[in-house]
């Protein structure tokens, strides 16, 4: 349990709850309710009901033959983007409501990136018949036009955020701001591995169920429920956090986190944290954070808007700490390649985001027996613009 | 010496006017004479902000301040550099305010330290929790004379409202409403049953109300319940390059402790 939080929320030198006072009853609340409910019967029936009858669980974990022939190492990917809403997102945001609605929560908050949180937020506010509010930066509202519309029409209202750079950070803020005005009735159903204790733990709880499942399908496939290594996306890192979860403390599995690196991480225009960054607080957690000499925030950037966030899960701030787990970075133009080749090896469209964890592929070394398990986090749908522009189909 | 903060509250028990203003707005270079003209027209203590990229805990009037300030070049630096002599012309008791990752990443000793050097009396700084501020902090600040302000709303449960109490030096900050900081709601309508429920509790440190105090009607209020008010939003709001600083900052004061 080395990697795991402790009572205080932290994984090592990382986490905490750095919160304002103004947020303190309800973090204290979730803090000390979060655990009894989440291990209870009646939760975990329902939960994995949901799991498998509505998101569609267990995802499959498929031998990509085609692809593994191309780097001469065995290649599975676990398929998340086949989940219902096209992501890994719902499997938290099941979890989430169901917990909201244990509380007694009448209206739930979310922010969104890309808006595949913020579509999974909706979905399920729809299936629990739930008020819904979505915090989306206003260039992200523009760039991911389609997935708006989709929360609307599943009935929740999107407000756009205007400030900073208008994208990811800027909506969590927002996000925070709201909790602060409406502390009763609200839960903020955050999207990733981050924020205050408990969400960094209670968010990879509900993901762990990734790699909960991979071991039981390698075991099936492969004779081992242990890869050789695990590849995830990490933005704020809910989809690795899913995927490295129950292989933690198995210390001969390799765990290998991307990061966008953007335009390069020698430019300014990168979102990729941890090489980056430097420790401090942000989002009431204590984590590796883009930011200048000052303490200030600075803006980052990725092609993938999911991606596009200074800051960090503190679990993943900790594993490269310790060196658990390795991170790597993949520009924009790398992963592109990548969502290429998938899909004409394969002919899977990766979402952006998953795209970066393909292109360590090509950074790293496999021998010819490993089993590498890539974890495909989304759906390239949402991302159907972008690529069509810049392939000039 | 002793701390201006707890001289402040021996010597005056009631309407404390304590105004906020964001170090680098609207001018870079604004600071020492924004304290200086506030002090020469009759506020008793001033909350200096450090502006932060990501106010987490403000409303859009200083969100928007603190954007202005960092894009005209304020840092903590810098700050701590235009208070260097404040002490030469300012006597009334003077708050840093801001969130924790700049004061983080200047060192949290180093700007104990400086603020101790400068004659700064306190800080607040919502995103510190008290636990935190506990076990690494506390006597860091102590050594330095300088106290940390903690916060309550209206969600804080009696308990810990007593051990807020039993951790604060200075003066307590009662949160008037959910919400972030902003002018506009009126005072009486949401908070009696609250300011009364505080009143009661005879804590041992004074108390001061801020967010959502807009006016004088809404300052007299608030004091009615707690030793004075702080008003932020509404004071920046005023603050307009096209007028002359002195005229504005002395009119603003003016309409808050008028008794119309």
């Amino acid at each position: 349990m080395k990697y795991q939080v402790n009572e205080k929320g932290y994984y090592g030198e990382f986490g905490g709850a750095w919160i304002p006072e103004m947020m303190y009853t309800n973090i204290d609340e979730l803090k000390r309710r979060y655990l009894e409910i989440i291990e209870s019967d009646d939760f975990r029936n329902e939960f994995n009901q949901l799991l498998k009858d509505y998101v569609g669980r267990p995802s499959p974990l498929y031998f990509a033959r085609r692809l593994s022939e191309h780097y001469g190492s065995k290649i599975y990917l676990k398929r998340e983007d086949l989940n219902h809403t096209g992501s890994h997102k719902l499997n938290n945001t099941i979890g989430q409501i169901l917990l909201a609605q244990k509380l007694g929560k009448t209206r739930i908050i979310a922010e969104t990136g890309a808006g595949q949180h913020g579509v999974a937020t909706a979905t399920v506010c729809a299936l629990k018949g739930i008020k819904c509010v979505v915090y989306m930066g206003a260039l992200d509202v523009s760039r991911q036009a389609p997935n708006v519309k989709k929360m609307k029409m599943l009935g929740a209202e999107v407000i756009p955020v205007y400030s900073g750079n208008k994208t990811l950070k800027d909506a969590t803020n927002e996000a925070m701001r709201d909790w602060i005005a409406n502390p009763v009735d609200t839960h903020y159903i955050i999207g990733s591995v981050v924020g205050p204790h408990p969400y960094p733990d209670m968010v990879a709880r509900f993901q762990s169920v990734i790699s909960a499942e991979m071991k039981k399908q390698l075991l099936e496939q492969t004779g081992s429920e242990l890869p050789t290594r695990v590849l995830a996306c990490v933005g704020g890192g809910s989809n690795a956090a899913g995927a490295f979860y129950h292989f933690l403390d198995e210390e001969k599995v390799e765990l290998i986190g991307v990061e966008a690196a953007g335009k390069g991480i020698h430019t300014t225009e990168t979102a990729a944290t941890l090489t980056v960054g430097s420790p401090g607080v942000l989002h009431s957690s204590k984590t590796m954070l883009m930011q200048n000499d000052d303490g200030q925030i600075t803006e980052p950037y990725s092609i993938s808007a999911g991606l596009d966030y200074p800051g960090i899960g503190p679990l993943h701030a900790h594993l490269h700490k310790t060196g658990r787990a390795k991170f790597l970075a993949a520009t924009d133009e790398e992963v592109l390649q990548s969502v290429l080749l998938l899909t004409q090896k394969e002919g899977i469209i990766p979402a952006l985001e998953s795209a970066h964890a393909l292109a360590a592929l090509e950074k790293i070394e496999m021998k010819p027996d490993d089993v590498n398990v890539v974890n495909l986090s989304g759906s390239g749908n949402k991302d159907m613009e972008t690529y069509l522009n810049y392939f000039g189909y | 010496m002793k701390n201006r903060i707890n001289q402040l509250f021996e010597k005056k028990k009631k309407n404390i006017f304590s105004v906020y203003f964001t170090a680098g707005f609207p001018n870079l270079n604004d600071t020492v004479k924004i304290i200086q003209q506030l002090e020469k027209n009759g506020v008793d203590l001033i909350e200096i902000g450090i502006p932060f990229s990501d106010p987490t805990a403000d409303g859009p009037t200083i969100q928007k301040s603190s954007e202005i300030a960092l894009k005209n070049g304020m840092s903590l630096n810098l700050l701590f550099e235009q208070l260097k002599e404040i002490r030469q012309s300012v006597s009334i008791p003077l708050v840093l305010m801001g969130y924790f990752n700049p004061v983080y990443q200047f060192g949290v000793n180093n700007f104990c330290k400086r603020c101790n050097e400068i004659g700064i009396d306190g800080t607040i700084l919502p995103d510190l929790p008290l636990d935190e501020f506990e076990a690494e902090y506390k006597s860091t600040f102590e050594e330095n004379n300088l106290h940390n302000i903690l916060l309550i709303t209206p969600q804080t449960s009696e308990e810990r409202i007593r051990q807020i109490d039993e951790a604060s030096t200075g003066f307590i900050y009662m949160v008037s409403s959910s919400g972030t900081t902003g002018a506009g709601k009126k005072v009486e309508d949401f908070q009696k049953d609250y300011f009364e429920r505080i009143k009661n509790m005879n804590l041992k440190n004074p108390s001061v109300i801020g967010f959502g105090i807009s006016d004088n009607a809404t300052f007299a209020n608030a004091c009615k319940y707690a030793n004075g008010a702080i008003i932020g939003s509404a004071f920046v709001s005023s603050l307009k390059s096209e007028f002359k600083l002195e005229d504005s900052i002395s009119e603003f004061v003016k309409k808050i402790l008028s008794s119309d």
